[in-house]
């Protein structure tokens, strides 16, 4: 995948623009979708930076300073022994907490995949349907528990898009496919906030069934997530995880079925994961 | 020190998932059928907290929206079901030293709680909260799934209960101290007794070579030197029978020498072959040889592209599954990582492949006392494996499960990892260790324990009813992780010059043989970190305890290797520095605990030479199950169904397939993506077209006729794999992973000479396969004690030879998979097919061994395959799979589940029955399938009659009706449809 494929397929993301774009990956404890994540942001010619947890908390409270983006990657934290995400979450909301309720409210952008939303649920990063401007992060309301199905679990998943979410990084796709793969999937909700997510459709993507239609059946919904939820994003769209993997789609070929889609002429010029990332970048630079 | 006890459970309304998941296996397994299973964590700190600093524990380590938590105990009514039930209590927590690693992130998470850092432990447990069974039920669960008496400690209580606050604190009190053994004037038995009290592994030849080489010194040895030795000279560390010379007498009576051993001769003796063959053809760029380490490194390492190397490693870890096969199996898999990440200086991890042989997990005989049931083996290997590769951020490529009754007694469990390595790192080249005089000893990583004490020697003796508890380790993923990101960080920085992994036999094997490079080293044991308190020198020295790497650092690197560490929460110690003196030399403070000259430690052990007699099976032509067979319809279907054929999908997704974003043909292809892959591939590098392909053969049940042809279908089988999905021929290279039954002869294995023939006769048909088809054998390891002795039963595994494949492809996006792509398309059968049912699936389906097994004509073999792959990189074969376990039927059968059309397939091959034809195991045979129009051109490619035209693809109808359907001239030998086949397919191990 040269770097005229992905102009071809991205005009609007003029290497002169993203190269302005700066993105930070936070690594270490456990966390391993480092180089994928970073080479989603790299392909589209953002600036990445994949730093050391230990090293950003060194940092203090400007760690986030310069920074359009934040990922939150996937992994095993901690080994998520404790439960999954809550030994870095807890590390991040004590010790990073303020800067990442500034960096939101700032309009910085945050995207967790798998681990990352995980940690990111766990922060009170999302929904955060109660925080208001300047306050600190907002409690947990949600929470991503055990698979209904015990262990983890390793496969593709479809994906219907909701039109109507704020999400920003799912705006004009409407159908996903990618890989999803873990064992705590399962989004729980504290039953004060199940309605206003729904209202506020916060809810950006679901797992659906062979026939496009949002489903609880398993391997289609491979966690039993109530609504079929697969990510969740909060009011202004900009915060955003997910339990999928759009980073372990950028090339066409890691589409299970690639030659099938090359012999029907149908092959995409690149993965379908990175239209997510593109569209990040995309709302960064229109802020 | 105040505990204090934590329980925790899921909140009343969110499910309970994991005891769903024990609930059933006692309905499966054991046919219990509690009224409610509910379970719940235990967490006890032993920090002497105050009771509003455990609260502040306790309330960063519950979920708020999921979970329910309390200091002390919860009710155990909760969600008691209607009706007095009797309710247990069942806790099972770890035994003092055992790892327990969601502890060790239980304090990290308490020291973020409190904002200081915390003395003492955390310890975890998980207790079953069970109504409706009785006491006896109760603890035949608690036996056979909930606990593992080798690392658990099991609580069984009715309710009420008292609180408990006893922790399993490790340690003891005790002083340290050295012993001295009496060796210098000990008779015969008392060196054996000595030997076999002290699980030592040492045979009398090699006692005596101890005590004559201290009596000479005029010294006895200290206890540390003695177990310094028998680590060094294991079976395990040292490969003896490998490098034996072997007497071997032939059938006809006729002896021979071996002189160089096994080794030397066979495998080195057939790498040195290819590499020369290269040289002389040229193949390689001068100084750019394919070969860039082999033999002496954790790995293999051989070239890929100008900027990577590849590293391939696959270990065994037989013993310690079977004692306890969670730990025992994540050890394998994370152990195998640090040997690939251990090579030079340091290689990136790619991703693992495992294979596990096992007994067959619906075993319903009695199992002599002390062995578990192989269903339980197989649940506890595969969660290992799962968590060990998972969690280290390594998706799998291969897996395979064979199973056979004669794997009851040692499960064999492979796990592989291929790395990529830089060429070049800080200025220097990646693949060589440059340790130095003065340069520091520095140990990074976990603690050590007792745990693993005496694994390397435990490995080299069978299964018996002593086996000791210590032989087993848990590995602990996140720490290894940790510690990897840190030393590829201080690689890049070129803070280390060498570093080794501390595996069997820990640091006296991993200093003991950096100190080689050198000429010697000196240590102190004092300085090194322990778990817990009261370990003795010589268990210092060579416990296994895992995620351990050890690190040769010049000095003026050591800040900033020490600071860097520090950072990353890695914990690194300066252990001592390497010398010239000669010596490997190991202090404990003051103490001098080990003073043993490097050359008899390495080169001391005596070799005897080894008697090997072969005598064939007789070969009997009793064929009469042949007749007995019925229509080829239901025998393909009943073959589809037995646990070596059957899909193996659902267990495969437990492990990732996916992180790092390079997958390209995956474990598992297809519309359904249910049919495991002929090879995979992999990108190896992001943003790089450049693909590594992998693959395996394995045919142990050859060896029951003859083991030279066993392993030359080995060979064969993972080389057609690779080449089938797109890997150049002149980029092969293989791992051999031999795992047997004692070859050596004594009383208790009075077969020992016939083990040992087997032996011989399958180094010689790999030798002769590699020579032919241009693979080194870059790396492998030897498994030689697949005993076990319990109850007065000897179960012994069939003699199994893994070979695992690397191929290389300079564009994965022309890679193949074995799923035929058009309507029209011509599917071509690629080499011949015999009589050759011995040690087929369809033979061992019918309780019969047939008489002839597969032979393989490698120089023949390689002719057709050099031929193949032109036709492919020209582009004209458009899928292609191997004909293997099971024959052509099956292979036919894979092609079309996978791709959901319809095959028609016509048959005409001379006198061979239809049994032969169908399900004959013959190796050397490819299924292809071409455009109609390239159809003459690839028939041209090959000379006949080594290419057959066997069929057409059909199409996909609107409503389903594909057939795969098989023809002899007119008779109709096949004709079942989809939905048959795939009940078959994925039915073999269902709901187990």
């Amino acid at each position: 995948m040269d770097s005229k494929t992905i102009r071809g397929t991205f005009g609007d993301l003029s290497p002169v623009l993203t190269r302005e774009v700066r993105v930070l990956v936070i690594t270490g404890y456990g966390l391993n979708c480092e180089a994928e994540t970073a080479t989603a942001f790299a392909l589209l010619g953002v600036r990445v930076d994949q730093v050391h947890l230990a090293d950003l908390l060194e940092r203090g409270r400007r760690a986030l300073d310069g920074y359009h983006m934040v990922a939150f990657i996937g992994g095993f934290s901690f080994g998520d022994h404790v439960a999954s995400g809550r030994v870095l979450a807890n590390r991040l909301r004590g010790r990073l907490g303020d800067a990442l309720a500034a960096f939101v409210d700032c309009g910085g952008l945050g995207l967790g995949m798998c681990n990352g939303f995980q940690v990111m649920v766990k922060l009170g990063l999302l929904p955060a349907l109660e925080r208001a401007r300047g306050r600190p992060l907002a409690a947990q309301t949600v929470s991503l528990v055990h698979n209904d199905r015990f262990g983890y679990y390793d496969a593709w998943v479809r994906l219907r898009i909701d039109p109507a979410s704020p999400c920003v990084f799912t705006r004009g796709i409407a159908f996903l496919e990618l890989p999803c793969r873990h064992a705590e999937g399962k989004l729980v909700f504290d039953p004060s906030v199940v309605e206003e997510v729904a209202k506020a459709h916060l809810v950006p993507l679901q797992y659906v069934g062979t026939e496009g239609k949002p489903t609880q059946i398993w391997p289609d919904n491979p966690n039993g997530s109530g609504g079929a939820a697969a990510g969740l994003c909060d009011r202004s769209g900009r915060v955003f995880g997910l339990m999928p993997h759009p980073e372990a789609y950028l090339y066409p070929e890691n589409h299970p079925r690639w030659i099938e889609q090359r012999d029907e002429a149908r092959l995409p010029a690149v993965g379908q994961g990175l239209h997510l990332f593109a569209n990040g970048v995309r709302a960064v630079l229109a802020s | 020190m105040t505990v204090h006890r934590l329980e925790i459970e899921a909140r009343s309304g969110v499910d309970d998932a994991p005891a769903h998941e024990i609930a059933r296996r006692l309905e499966t397994w054991l046919q219990q059928s509690p009224r409610v299973v509910r379970t719940r964590k235990v967490v006890w700190l032993d920090f002497d907290l105050s009771e509003r600093e455990a609260a502040r524990v306790l309330a960063a380590l519950v979920d708020p929206v999921a979970e329910v938590g309390v200091l002390g105990m919860l009710p155990d009514e909760i969600d008691m079901p209607a009706g007095a039930a009797p309710l247990w209590i069942v806790t099972v927590g770890f035994l003092p030293g055992v790892t327990d690693a969601v502890a060790t992130n239980v304090k990290r998470a308490a020291e973020d709680a409190l904002g200081r850092t915390l003395p003492g432990s955390a310890y975890t447990a998980t207790l079953h909260r069970i109504w409706g069974l009785s006491e006896t039920q109760v603890r035949h669960a608690a036996d056979e799934l909930l606990h593992n008496r080798l690392i658990h400690r099991l609580h069984v209580a009715r309710s009420p209960r008292r609180l408990d606050l006893e922790v399993p604190r490790g340690g003891t009190d005790r002083a340290p101290g050295v012993q001295r053994i009496p060796l210098c004037r000990a008779s015969d038995t008392e060196l054996t007794r000595i030997s076999k009290d002290g699980m030592l592994a040492l045979s009398l030849a090699e006692m005596r070579a101890i005590s004559t080489h201290f009596s000479t010194l005029g010294r006895e040895p200290t206890d540390a030197e003695l177990e310094c030795l028998a680590q060094t000279w294991s079976e395990h560390c040292k490969h003896k029978i490998f490098a034996s010379p072997i007497r071997y007498v032939d059938e006809h009576g006729a002896a021979s020498v071996i002189e160089r051993g096994l080794f030397q001769t066979y495998i080195r003796g057939a790498t040195e072959a290819v590499a020369e063959r290269r040289r002389v053809d040229q193949v390689d760029p001068i100084d750019a040889d394919f070969l860039v380490s082999v033999f002496h490194d954790n790995a293999g390492v051989v070239r890929f592209t100008e900027r990577d190397h590849l590293v391939y490693k696959v270990e065994t870890h037989n013993s310690p599954s079977a004692l306890d096969p969670y730990g025992g199996a994540m050890t394998g898999i994370v152990g195998v990582n640090r040997d690939s990440y251990g090579t030079g200086l340091g290689a990136d991890l790619l991703t693992n492949v495992w294979g596990y042989c096992m007994g067959d997990p619906r075993y319903v005989g009695r199992l002599p006392a002390g062995l578990m049931h192989p269903r339980r083996i197989r649940d506890g290997v595969h969660a290992g494996v799962v968590d060990g590769g998972n969690h280290s951020g390594i998706p799998y490529s291969r897996g395979f499960e064979l199973f056979d009754d004669r794997y009851l007694g040692k499960p064999l469990v492979y796990c592989g990892t291929v790395a990529v390595m830089p060429v070049e790192v800080a200025g220097f080249a990646t693949h060589v260790k440059r340790p130095a005089v003065g340069d520091k000893i520095v140990m990074v990583g976990g603690r050590i324990g007792k745990d693993g004490i005496h694994g390397a020697t435990f490995s080299s003796v069978e299964l018996g009813d002593d086996s000791p508890a210590q032989a087993v380790q848990i590995g602990d993923p996140i720490t290894q992780r940790m510690m990897f990101d840190m030393l590829a960080e201080a690689r890049d920085r070129g803070l280390y010059t060498s570093m080794t992994d501390n595996g069997a036999g820990g640091l006296s094997s991993s200093v003991g043989e950096m100190a080689e490079a050198t000429g010697g080293a000196r240590i102190d044991l004092a300085a090194a970190p322990v778990k817990y308190p009261g370990l003795a020198p010589w268990e210092i020295l060579i416990s296994e305890a895992q995620e351990r790497m050890t690190l040769g650092v010049p000095a003026h690197c050591l800040d900033a290797l020490l600071a860097l560490a520090a950072r990353r929460e890695v914990e690194a110690t300066v252990l001592g520095e390497f010398t010239d003196t000669g010596r490997f030399e190991v202090l404990y403070g003051d103490e001098r605990v080990c003073d043993l000259d490097l050359t008899f430690l390495h080169a001391g052990v005596p070799l005897p030479v080894l008697s090997a007699r072969w005598k064939p099976p007789s070969c009997s032509d009793d064929e009469a199950w042949i007749d007995s067979l019925r229509d080829p319809g239901p025998e393909l279907l009943a073959l589809l169904e037995r646990p070596n054929l059957t899909s193996g999908e659902q267990r495969a997704r437990s492990y990732d397939h996916e992180v790092k974003g390079l997958s390209v043909i995956k474990p598992f292809v297809g519309r359904r993506n249910d049919v495991p892959s002929t090879a995979t591939v992999m990108r190896v590098r992001h943003r790089r077209n450049e693909g590594v392909v992998l693959a395996e053969g394995v045919h142990p049940f050859y060896s029951d006729i003859d083991t030279h042809a066993m392993a030359q279908a080995a060979v064969d089988e993972a080389v057609r794999r690779v080449l089938c999905a797109g890997a150049r021929l002149d980029r092969l290279s293989a791992l051999d992973n031999f795992c047997w039954p004692d070859p050596v002869v004594s009383s208790q294995n009075p077969d020992g000479e016939h083990k040992l023939a087997q032996l011989v006769r399958c180094c010689r048909g790999l030798d002769e396969a590699c020579r032919a088809y241009g693979v080194p054998l870059i790396s492998g390891k030897d498994s030689m004690k697949n005993d076990a002795d319990l109850d007065g039963v000897r179960i012994s595994i069939p003699p199994t030879l893994l070979i695992s494949a690397m191929g290389q492809t300079p564009d994965v996006r022309r890679t193949l998979s074995l799923e035929p792509r058009s309507v029209g398309d011509t599917i071509f059968l690629l080499g011949s097919t015999a009589n050759e049912l011995g040690g087929s699936e369809l033979a061992r389906s019918h309780d019969a061994r047939g008489a002839c097994v597969p032979r393989t004509d490698v120089e023949r073999c390689m002719v057709r395959y050099r031929a193949f792959e032109a036709i492919r990189d020209a582009g004209q074969v458009r899928s292609a799979h191997v004909v293997g376990r099971g024959g052509l039927a099956v292979s036919l059968a894979h092609m079309a589940l996978a791709s959901e059309r319809s095959l028609w397939i016509q048959l005409d091959s001379g006198e061979l029955s239809d049994a032969a034809l169908l399900f004959s195991e013959s190796t050397g045979r490819i299924v292809f399938t071409c455009a109609a129009a390239d159809r003459d051109t690839c028939q041209r490619a090959f000379t006949a009659p080594g290419v057959a035209e066997i069929g057409t693809v059909g199409g996909r109808g609107a409503r389903g009706g594909e057939r795969l359907q098989v023809q002899r001239r007119e008779r109709l030998l096949i004709d079942v449809d989809l939905p048959q086949l795939r009940q078959a397919f994925s039915g073999g191990l269902r709901g187990l």
